[in-house]
């Protein structure tokens, strides 16, 4: 079933091929712009935004008669998020003559695609995958992203609670879990190089547990002027409630899986006060009410997730080529570290790892029952 | 040692709740000895029921005493109704199959009420409501033991004392013990054995909805999943006490509670149930019936 729905999906793309290529007049004369991602399986849903991202954008520029008098054919390719499949889809994109992709979704995917796309000289521009190493490592030149990667949230976090609150003690407790404990050990490492703080306390608590209060007494006793919490929110609010009813009188500061409205409710009063990262809130940027509706008014239905980042990713790429001239690596790279474009997340431009700049994190405060941004 | 008393304190008030959970696994087995899986779905239905009645009157306005009372009473009524049911529909059919079968059942039951609860209600964590408010007269210890562990120790305490009366001063708690010493023979005498099976489990459902009501409003928050956890925990209580013996789960409780909160607070939390389970398996080598439990010669 899977098979075939990859089958009708590029039997579409096919087709669609076949109708924009008359438009285009000759077939060199496209600018092909690969989309590579999970459409298919159980991770599609990451997956499909991306694609809708992709052609909204690439209508419209087709409409207003392409880039530099070329039109922009799109080539869609499905990886199922399998990093075993993703190299065979980037030897398909490459060998179809794919000059700019967007994507991979996942980033074990993304990482064994690279390779391949960096022998060929083509330029990756993914909207979700936030394995640090993939641009810090240096390997992959050819690599850029519009989503933050996941060490900035504790970076954000860390610089947030020494240089704002000017904490000089703090307890790092995670839930143990993948992302808990990866949130924490970063802001763990970024708190032992600032130099300024002490990293009173790191522990993992069992989610689920009946009862905190045994871990919350440890960290009384260290002397935590903040807790920094890696974790999602049912934990989150058991510990904090734990906090108050100890009269533990610390600050708590957490990451993206806290910042959710179900924190609020459940903690209730004890919530308040209470900060956590989150994604910049894009939400009166009138570029992403426009995307969404656009989106809207294209597929009926309210995007998913992922479909600012890839549609700013098209956006900056379209950009890009359009500045450069070519889709030459090299003057691509140059344009997209030089040249801001306003997109739905904001006006951003890419630093020389390939992380774009002015896409990130805020750091919120729970006030009067409601997160607010904090500037 | 302000910080061993603190320890000393929290210590106490998680091994008082796996204490009054163990007591439903250790009764159980006791007397038809099965492991019944389902008694921490039990415990969670006892904090649901009593998370939607209190929902319910302190909509309608009722005095915080009343909630209590009522939330209690209603939790007691309806997790001893499932209890009852459970063992009518998914062990008694079972009572004379070998003993692998009623095992499985219980586990079957134990997924078919975790999900019942998930579709019936949600999958999200729900709000508990503060149903033990904060004693004025706690407040310069609040800091080490807070009202909420004084209320779950007291009540425990007058739980098992209740407990202990009924079994050792009843007649149902005469016919319990001579059901648990010999199920055929208590029949031969004239007990009608299935009425007492039956107490048996509502009993433990009992004490099991209280457990769940004291340690919701203690943490705050319920989802269909908390009964997972502590019944695993409950049962590991009920096993290090020695699995028959309710002063067992007593002590066991109590013991496990106490080991995990020392080693979180001078370990470190990371480590608490690698404590826990460690001092089973040290025990269990040792005293293989547990703390308290007696020696059986009995090939099982």
């Amino acid at each position: 079933m899977k098979l075939m729905k990859t089958r009708k999906f590029v039997a579409a793309a096919a087709l669609m091929l076949a109708i924009s290529a008359p438009v285009a007049g000759m077939a060199g004369d496209t600018i092909k712009f690969g989309v590579a991602g999970a459409h298919s399986g159980d991770l599609a849903s990451y997956g499909l935004p991306s694609v809708n991202a992709a052609k909204l954008v690439i209508d419209q520029v087709n409409a207003k008669g392409g880039i530099n008098g070329k039109k922009i054919e799109m080539l869609v390719e499905d990886d199922v998020c399998k990093p075993e499949v993703a190299t065979n889809t980037a030897t398909k994109l490459v060998s179809q003559g794919a000059e700019v992709v967007l994507g991979h979704i996942c980033s074990g995917a993304t990482k064994s695609a690279l390779p391949i796309y960096k022998n060929a000289n083509v330029l990756v521009m993914s909207p979700s995958a936030t394995n640090p190493e993939l641009t810090y490592s240096g390997e992959y030149p050819n690599f850029f992203r519009t989503i933050a990667p996941d060490d900035v949230q504790a970076k954000v976090d860390v610089e947030f609670a020494l240089n704002k609150l000017g904490y000089t003690k703090i307890a790092v407790i995670h839930d143990k879990g993948d992302y808990g404990k990866g949130f924490a050990e970063f802001a763990k490492s970024f708190l032992d190089k600032s130099g300024k703080a002490e990293v009173v306390l790191f522990e993992g608590v069992t989610p689920g547990a009946v009862d905190y209060s045994a871990i919350v007494q440890k960290i009384k006793k260290s002397g935590a002027q903040a807790v920094m919490f890696g974790g999602y929110h049912p934990e989150a609010s058991k510990i904090i409630g734990m906090m108050k009813k100890k009269r533990l009188d610390a600050a708590f500061i957490s990451d993206d899986g806290v910042k959710d409205d179900t924190f609020i409710k459940v903690a209730g009063a004890d919530a308040e006060g209470a900060y956590a990262s989150g994604p910049k809130d894009t939400t009166k940027n009138p570029l992403s009410i426009k995307a969404k509706e656009e989106h809207k008014a294209a597929f009926g239905a309210d995007p998913g997730a992922f479909f600012e980042n890839a549609y700013a990713a098209t956006l900056a790429m379209v950009n890009a080529i359009e500045k450069a001239g070519s889709t030459d690596l090299e003057a691509l790279k140059k344009a997209l570290q030089t040249e801001k474009v306003d997109t739905p997340l904001g006006n951003i431009y890419f630093d020389k790892n390939g992380d774009a700049i002015g896409v990130g994190f805020s750091v919120y405060q729970v006030q009067n029952g409601k997160f607010v941004e904090l500037n | 040692m302000d910080y061993f008393i603190e320890l000393f304190c929290s210590g106490l008030t998680r091994g008082a709740i796996y204490a009054l959970i163990a007591l439903g696994y250790t009764m159980v087995y006791g007397i038809i000895g099965l492991i019944n899986f389902a008694h921490g779905e039990i415990y969670m239905i006892g904090a649901f029921t009593s998370f939607i009645v209190a929902t319910v009157l302190s909509i309608y306005g009722f005095p915080l005493l009343a909630i209590v009372v009522l939330a209690g009473l209603a939790a007691v009524v309806w997790s001893s109704a499932y209890g009852y049911t459970v063992e009518k529909i998914a062990y008694k059919p079972l009572r004379h199959a070998p003993r692998l079968s009623p095992l499985i059942s219980a586990i079957g039951m134990s997924i078919f009420l975790q999900n019942y609860v998930l579709l019936a209600q949600t999958s999200d964590f729900l709000p508990f409501p503060t149903l033990i408010p904060e004693f004025a007269f706690m407040e310069p210890v609040a800091h080490i033991v807070g009202s909420t562990d004084i209320v779950i120790l007291i009540t425990t305490t007058i739980m098992m004392l209740i407990l202990t009366v009924v079994i050792k001063g009843t007649k149902v708690g005469k016919a319990m013990r001579a059901t648990s010493q010999d199920r055929t023979m208590a029949m031969l005498v004239g007990i009608n054995v299935n009425r007492i099976i039956s107490v048996t489990f509502i009993i433990g459902s009992a004490l099991a909805a209280v457990g769940g009501l004291l340690i919701a409003s203690h943490i705050g928050q319920i989802n269909f999943f908390i009964g997972f956890l502590a019944g695993i925990k409950a049962f590991t209580a009920a096993v290090l006490g020695g699995i028959g013996s309710i002063p067992g789960a007593v002590l066991g409780g109590l013991v496990l509670g106490l080991t995990e909160s020392f080693a979180t607070g001078y370990v470190s939390s990371d480590y608490e149930d690698v404590f826990a389970f460690s001092l089973l398996v040290f025990i269990l080598i040792f005293k293989p019936s547990g703390l308290l439990g007696k020696a059986e010669t009995k090939k099982v």
